[in-house]
């Protein structure tokens, strides 16, 4: 394998290597390198708290994601101190098809320590093929006390605990312009009715589109549209029915499903409403989710945006994201100001092996320790770890995010596609919701994804 | 790395040493054995194992683990999307292998014996060279969409002579059956050149004094073709044809670099990649390939056949 390090020095060279070697060249990376490493390794570790984890100097633990440069490096980053303090090598690699390679190399009995598993449907899969190991005590006792009951039961199999959460997402969020609400005195929406009469207003002023859209992603085309209607199943329906119907206890082309979809369509199959800047409505089939927020501030077709926090990185160099700025992010409300429904993802470590040094790694990362950490070299990365200090994160939309997460009255839900059987949830869903934002009726949409159903 | 080159180094020291073993009158026989059997174990290992494994799989249910007969075929034949499938296999191989040798034979006879040859060959000859990925990735630039609004202008090329035509720019991708036929069109690009290749090398292989002989007998043009030159290059017509029919069958890159296999374009190499590998139905995508294979299979023996008979003129 390329990439593996065996020292740390070598490690931060080649850390620098890769971050700088991108923007300057490959001069002077040797010494960024050194001085990288050193700069992270002085500042304010304290090892005591990894003492409990015993000797294991010289181990090494590997680690599999699909996230890769650049994003990686602040998992890198992230895993300095433990590596520093108990002597362990950390070996990340990360594969941008890793869902399937992850399948292949369980299967394959060749699986690396630690994955980072960012499905809990994929995590059901890796469990069944009898090659995970179950949680040690430790990090179930830390996944009690840091995060909400809910994210338990999504890494949890056959009444087992599994893995412990580390990124969260929130995917209820609305993109809009705050120098455009502030001219045109436009509100922030508390309830999904004021959105509505929001979106009634904004497409009488005129000269702009309420919203635009877009749910090309190559093969995975769709998916953008799972996730609006999984917000609306939410909130039409609430966190019960929303769980039977991920769960399949309520049939897909039921009474429920379709007023959620309906819901969805009275947005995005609405020629008055969409696509600004883009299109009718059919040309959502066709503009890609990266491409399709950007008419907010970019020739400002649209007005809102409904996308996962992450998208501020789609924004161009040069944009202010911020409550001030060009662009930020509302929570999409929910039927009413008092119910706080939020619709997010996240990823789970999941371990392969029960060595020492995989477990005493995978109680690190269960800590708000690591969580911290992790919060203070990322960009665009939170967590739902309660010990997460909103201060540590950086930008604006991660504290955003961090509020809606750690808010008491918030019912989180997982994405519902991500749980459901592969083929409803990476197939069917997708595939069908792309032929009804291309015309398909809703009942015929609904009744093919339900027939699709594994039986 | 260096293990796996020892090892390799290892492994035929053996077998020529074993070879060194045989005397007497059937020896040559033997060392013929002892040199193929590794390639013979790969061949086993890498396609007679999986193959069968495929075909055993192809009875079982989506996890594997339940024998389900011939559930997963009945599927294939039954189920709507399924048979968009079928539908649009079907007409990639009867347009493809026929309109891209079509227009390699015109291109061929066009510019055999013209002043720029090598040249236009060359640019015909261009495309074999890039991915089918690449070639995908430019002909979506050429479909590319935008909206028909005052300050948006047209980056897709089809859609810009549409505008200057007078007409409203199409999301060309989209409906279905037409965007099928569009992906068959970068097939088509793409082979074509392979297509000009080998027929331009037939006409040339045809033997002047038949060629004089027609002249001498005042034939016309279109005679020409029809009475000298198809009749001569056949056996290389029908190897091109059966050669990129194989090709079109197996086709994947391009529909799922294109479109992904949505909008009702899926194809059945592709269906089986996403069967199996993101919808987690394994018995099914077994299935797929197992029909995919079996559609190969005569295609294949026929133009083996047609090759030895052309190699035999």
């Amino acid at each position: 394998m390329f990439g593996q390090s065996r020292s740390q020095r070598l490690r931060g060279a080649l850390a620098g290597t890769l971050g700088l070697g991108l923007v300057v060249g490959l001069a002077a990376c040797g010494g960024s390198g050194d001085s990288d490493d050193d700069s992270t390794a002085k500042q304010s570790i304290d090892c005591s708290q990894f003492s409990s984890y015993g000797d294991l100097k010289g181990k090494k633990v590997t680690v599999f994601a699909s996230i890769v440069t650049p994003e990686d490096k602040a998992y890198t980053d992230s895993y300095k101190p433990f590596e520093d303090c108990t002597g362990v090598d950390i070996v990340y690699q990360g594969d941008k098809s890793f869902e399937t390679q992850i399948l292949v190399q369980a299967k394959a009995g060749n699986p690396p320590d630690i994955a980072i598993v960012p499905q809990p449907g994929l995590l059901k899969q890796l469990v069944a093929t009898g090659k995970a190991v179950e949680a040690p005590a430790e990090v179930a006792a830390n996944v009690d006390k840091f995060w909400d009951k809910a994210w338990r039961g999504y890494a949890t199999v056959d009444g087992k605990f599994y893995a412990a959460p580390s990124g969260a997402s929130v995917k209820s969020l609305i993109w809009y312009s705050p120098t455009e609400f502030k001219e045109k005195g436009y509100q922030v929406p508390t309830t999904l009715d004021q959105l509505k009469e929001l979106s009634d207003k904004i497409a009488a002023d005129g000269g702009r589109k309420p919203w635009c859209a877009g749910i090309a992603s190559g093969e995975a085309t769709g998916w953008p549209i799972t996730d609006w209607m999984e917000d609306f199943m939410l909130r039409l329906n609430g966190p019960e029915a929303y769980d039977k119907w991920v769960k399949h206890e309520i049939p897909f082309n039921g009474p429920e499903s379709t007023a959620a979809l309906d819901g969805v369509g009275a947005y995005l199959k609405n020629d008055k409403y969409v696509n600004g800047g883009l299109g009718d409505v059919k040309s959502i089939a066709t503009t890609t989710f990266q491409d399709a927020g950007l008419p907010i501030v970019d020739g400002n077709t649209c007005s809102l945006h409904r996308q996962a926090s992450f998208y501020a990185a789609n924004f161009p160099k040069g944009t202010k994201v911020a409550e001030d700025g060009d662009v930020f992010a509302f929570y999409l409300p929910g039927k009413d100001a008092s119910s706080k429904p939020v619709l997010g993802g996240g990823e789970f470590n999941l371990a392969f092996a029960d060595r020492p040094e995989v477990k005493a790694f995978q109680t690190y990362l269960s800590t708000d320790t690591w969580a911290n950490n992790k919060a203070k070299v990322s960009q665009g990365w939170v967590s739902a770890n309660k010990g997460i200090d909103p201060n540590n994160l950086s930008n604006p939309i991660d504290k955003l995010a961090a509020k809606i997460l750690l808010d008491p009255n918030t019912v989180f839900r997982f994405d519902g596609s991500d749980q459901m059987p592969a083929a409803i949830g990476s197939n069917a869903f997708w595939k069908q919701t792309t032929s009804w934002i291309t015309g398909q009726d809703t009942k015929t949409t609904v009744d093919n994804i339900e027939n699709a159903w594994p039986k | 790395m260096l293990a796996a080159i020892l090892l390799f180094a290892a492994v035929v020291g053996v077998i020529l040493f074993v070879a060194t073993l045989f005397r007497g009158r059937r020896a040559d026989r033997w060392v013929a054995y002892a040199y193929l059997a590794p390639t013979l174990v790969m061949l086993l290992v890498g396609l007679v194992y999986p193959g069968l494994r495929t075909i055993y799989q192809s009875f079982f249910n989506a996890a594997g683990n339940a024998f389900i007969g011939l559930d997963n075929y009945q599927t294939i034949f039954t189920d709507p999307d399924q048979l968009t499938v079928l539908r649009n296999t079907v007409f990639w191989v009867l347009v493809t292998p026929f309109v891209a040798t079509a227009v390699g034979l015109l291109y061929a006879i066009l510019v055999d014996k013209s002043k720029f040859e090598s040249a236009a060959k060359a640019l015909v000859f261009l495309p074999m060279a890039i991915s089918f990925v690449g070639a995908s990735i430019i002909w979506k630039f050429v479909y590319e969409y935008r909206p028909d609004q005052g300050n948006v202008k047209q980056i897709g090329l089809l859609n810009q002579i549409l505008v200057w035509l007078g007409g409203k720019p199409q999301q060309w991708l989209v409906d279905s059956p037409l965007n099928t036929f569009l992906l068959i069109v970068i097939m088509i690009w793409i082979q074509a050149g392979f297509a000009m290749t080998v027929l331009s090398a037939a006409i040339k292989a045809i033997p002047d004094d038949i060629v004089e002989a027609a002249r001498l007998d005042g034939v016309t043009a279109w005679g020409m073709f029809r009475f000298v030159t198809l009749p001569a290059i056949r056996p290389a017509v029908v190897v091109v044809l059966t050669t990129i029919g194989i090709g079109t069958l197996k086709v994947f890159d391009i529909v799922r670099t294109a479109t992904g296999g949505q909008f009702d374009t899926s194809v059945v190499a592709n269906e089986f990649y996403s069967q199996s590998f993101r919808s987690d139905n394994q018995g099914l995508g077994a299935a797929l390939a197992v029909l995919l294979f079996l559609l190969v299979i005569p295609i294949v023996v026929y133009n083996i056949r047609q090759l030895r008979r052309s190699e035999a003129l």
